[in-house]
């Protein structure tokens, strides 16, 4: 399953999804919104996703990920749209024979999905907003 | 030639548009590149920018048909 929503993720769901009876090992990343950026504090972030290609990326990401390491499960859900601090932005959940596998699939998918998916973050603060990684930033210690 | 590129994230700004009509000379990646940097010059602060093609990431050799569906594709930053 590859779901990019708008509506909150359900996070059982997403698990459940990538369980399978043959495994011996589920792992879950679960990324949030987090409160501060830059030493300022967050108010809310606005996701938007170029639907039909993040689905394409993320199929690719997990194709090579479960011929990499024979996973018998797997699911991705990537929220967006309006998400305020401490909510879920993306689950990735794999499952396989063995822990070490589901570790580095899970670590593998979550890193090459931030790289290469058409998916863009800004974040609101309550003096202005920024679409993230966009443009070097001003200066490295900013207020 | 003639197509119509849609827009994310900060080019979406730049361009004033999630779907822009646009007119270049040339009918690869690289001369929509060109063409872009010199109408929107905003877009040459940009950490990167890639030009997908049909949905998949083209490399500015590629040959454009009008018909493709051309999507900007700025720095992400998803998860």
């Amino acid at each position: 399953m590859i779901k990019i929503t708008e509506k909150a993720i359900d996070v059982q769901k997403v698990i459940d999804t990538a369980s399978s009876l043959g495994a011996g090992a589920v792992n879950v990343f679960i990324g949030t919104v987090r409160n501060t950026a830059h030493q300022k504090n967050v108010v809310w972030l606005e996701y938007e996703a170029y639907e039909a290609m993040a689905v394409a990326e993320i199929r690719k990401v997990i194709d090579e990920a479960a011929a990499k390491w024979g996973l018998l499960g797997w699911a991705v859900s990537h929220r967006i749209g309006t998400l305020k601090p401490g909510e879920v932005a993306v689950v990735v959940a794999v499952s396989a024979p063995h822990r070490k596998e589901s570790f580095d699939a899970c670590q593998y998918i979550i890193d090459n999905v931030k790289a290469k998916a058409p998916i863009w973050k800004k974040e609101v603060f309550e003096d202005g907003e920024e679409w993230v990684d966009a443009r070097p930033m001003a200066t490295a210690h900013d207020n | 030639m003639k197509c119509t590129i849609k827009a994310f994230g900060i080019t979406k700004d730049i361009l004033g548009g999630r779907e822009v009509n646009f007119e270049m000379d040339g009918n690869k990646v690289g001369d929509l590149r060109n063409a872009l940097h010199g109408r929107f010059p905003e877009i040459k602060s940009l950490n990167s920018l890639f030009i997908a093609v049909n949905n998949n990431y083209a490399d500015d050799s590629h040959l454009l048909n009008e018909t493709d569906e051309i999507a900007l594709i700025p720095p992400v930053s998803g998860g």
